[in-house]
């Protein structure tokens, strides 16, 4: 049986935690080490989302963490919450981001912007992973500008009526419900996009798995398509209103895959570092060479970085005082330097870096795509850009 | 069903442990703590007993430093009521001696069940859990991997050298837990939260000096490099003439 993991704290960033951060970090660290990694490989190779393991983490309370206890949840801080992250990932990106849509997505605009009857139906079945969720604001033409979305939402006398395609929606066919976001009035008119909570075994509803993934494998990626799916009023969640709606739903994730990619990040050092101590070449550890030292002190360097700011964000945001520009740079940040450690592992480990096996080459390609969705690291350097300078360089 | 877990606050078992300046204890900087892992299955067993009992109560006791809260909050977590920490800045050499201390705060308690994990994996003594029984005078099974209660009779099942011990006894009694007894849960987000809640009352403890002394700890001896006689079937006669020649293994 592999070692269990002991993260890495160069800088004892454990000391600025409190007990009850440290052992809900713990129970998810020790349930991640018995029950993720002795599966993930095998379900990356065969590009299947570890389902079996859902109860469990309902069980353990990582829905929605953060969410108040008056809703099945566990009533966690921030930070608290950014260490689940941190240690799902650590398994893998694809079963953090499960959790990341399930409660940053579908759970949090239930909980911002739905109605207390909504919220009392719906966040204890989704806590209690009964009740899976997917949220679907990407579009296969909008990506990076989700103002320009061109899925409509139309009332009628009963309900609405909604149309459109969305894509890259994570548990997409897995999900009983989807948040789906539309455009209520013109298609030039942002402010009048809106969010639906759709049963998605309504009629008209389908989704199809993305094939071909060579990124995120152990995670279900598909394609919505509303075709006049008739949904009642009460489906709207009242009190969302225009992009900054979704937006807000974005800054919340985002701020759970800051933490993550450290995760990811603490995987692969920890890889690295015994690695380079066990594989002899030229009749000595390969880490008594000065290049691979280099590798290892940058890589220990950008972590520890990582986590302060982590850390900080964190207490930010449990403060009220977290900026979404500050989550912006942390997300930037965070899975750009777990991109180059996931990296200069799987260098490190020469050939056998390539295998599922190893962690490193896994972790890289899934943070391939973690660099991409949920703003990509373009458009959040143009975010930082425009909070700097006060001008906008969209468009 | 009123039960007492006995737990103890040990370094993880990952922990690469540095005997300290004086020769004879454990550098505890950097190390990290644990609930003792055998103390585990005691407590998962005393909350399974509660909830098949439907009703009870399930207390934790410790000895040791002031930081030992925290490993009786860990099992609060899972689900204990309460916990009582008795204080000592550190937990004696001798166990005699932590076993009295823990037997006059058991004594009065009227409980059905006293559990302790079969031994600490700091220490390796296996003796604090029967010293207790001895001391408050109730019956004692040792590294129980099977347990049935039933009324006031209990049988429990010892996994001995080629076979199985079954035991039975009257209640009350004094059981240490083994692996296999049960497979313990994590403590869920909302029972660490939970946790803070609970009462966690605080003692003094009260210790004597005790007949043991640590005169001094070294680690073990360095394993030999290995040796490497050849590769494939040619290496086999060499193989066996070191086996039976140097390592006189066969």
């Amino acid at each position: 049986m592999a070692p269990k993991f002991q993260g890495v704290d160069f800088y004892d960033v454990d000391g600025l935690l409190s007990e009850e951060e440290r052992a809900v970090r713990d129970t998810v660290r020790a349930w991640v080490d018995d029950n993720l990694m002795p599966v993930i490989a095998e379900h990356y190779l065969e590009g299947r989302f570890p389902k079996h393991l859902v109860p469990q983490m309902a069980e353990l309370g990582l829905f929605g963490a953060n969410l108040p206890e008056e809703y099945g949840c566990a009533g966690l801080n921030h930070v608290a919450y950014g260490l689940i992250m941190q240690e799902l990932e650590r398994g893998d990106s694809g079963v953090r981001s499960f959790a990341s849509v399930q409660g940053a997505l579908v759970m949090y605009p239930i909980f911002a912007f739905g109605s207390e009857e909504q919220k009392r139906h719906w966040l204890p079945k989704m806590a209690a992973g009964e009740v899976i969720g997917c949220f679907g604001l990407t579009e296969p033409d909008y990506g990076s500008n989700p103002a320009g979305m061109i899925t409509t939402a139309r009332e009628t006398k009963s309900g609405w009526i909604l149309n459109g395609a969305k894509m890259w929606i994570t548990n997409g066919s897995t999900a009983h419900a989807a948040i789906i976001w539309a455009k209520t009035g013109q298609p030039d008119d942002v402010e009048s996009i809106r969010g639906f909570i759709v049963p998605t075994d309504t009629q008209g509803f389908s989704a199809k798995d993305q094939k071909g993934k060579l990124s995120l494998r152990a995670s279900d990626t598909s394609e919505l398509v509303l075709q006049d799916v008739c949904v009642p009023k009460d489906a709207v969640l009242p009190k969302s209103a225009g992009l900054k709606s979704p937006l807000l739903c974005l800054t919340q994730a985002r701020y759970g895959i800051a933490w993550g990619a450290v995760g990811a990040a603490l995987a692969c050092y920890d890889e690295a570092v015994s690695y380079a101590k066990a594989r002899v070449m030229f009749g000595k550890p390969i880490g008594a060479f000065q290049l691979q030292q280099a590798r290892l002190a940058e890589m220990l360097t950008e972590i520890t970085k990582a986590q302060l700011l982590c850390l900080q964000l964190g207490r930010l945001k449990d403060q009220g005082k977290v900026t979404p520009q500050q989550v912006s740079l942390a997300k930037r940040n965070n899975v750009s330097m777990a991109t180059d450690v996931a990296r200069e592992t799987r260098r490190l480990l020469g050939a056998n870096g390539i295998l599922a096996e190893y962690q490193a080459m896994r972790h890289l390609a899934n943070l391939e795509s973690v660099y991409t969705y949920e703003g990509t690291h373009d458009i959040h350097t143009l975010i930082l850009g425009q909070e700097i300078t006060g001008l906008n360089a969209f468009n | 069903m009123k039960i007492a877990v006995c737990v103890k606050r040990v370094p993880d078992s990952e922990t690469r442990v540095k005997i300290a300046s004086d020769g004879k204890s454990l550098d505890e900087t950097g190390v990290k703590f644990i609930l003792n892992p055998y103390d585990e299955f005691a407590v998962e067993e005393a909350l399974r007993r509660k909830e098949q009992a439907g009703s009870g109560e399930v207390v934790v006791v410790s000895l040791g430093p002031a930081a030992a809260q925290e490993t009786i909050r860990t099992a609060l977590a899972m689900g204990a009521d309460r916990g009582v920490l008795l204080e000592a800045d550190r937990v004696p050499v001798d166990g005699l001696e932590v076993a009295k201390a823990l037997a006059a705060e058991l004594k009065n308690g009227g409980y059905d069940l006293i559990l302790f994990g079969k031994m600490a994996i700091d220490d390796y003594n296996h003796q604090v859990g029967p010293m207790v029984a001895e001391l408050l005078d109730l019956p004692c099974v040792t590294a129980v991997a099977h347990l049935d209660i039933a009324g006031q009779r209990g049988t429990a099942e010892r996994e001995i050298e080629g076979g199985v011990e079954t035991v039975e006894f009257p209640l009350p009694a004094v059981l240490t837990t083994d692996k296999g007894l049960n497979e313990p849960r994590y403590p869920a987000l909302k029972g660490i939260m939970a946790a803070k809640k609970k009462p966690l009352e605080l003692k003094r403890a009260a210790l004597g000096a005790g007949g043991l002394e640590v005169l001094g700890l070294t680690p073990p001896p360095q394993r030999k490099d290995g040796k490497v006689v050849g590769e494939g079937p040619a290496a086999v006669p060499e193989l066996l003439r070191l086996l039976r020649e140097e390592a006189k293994v066969l």
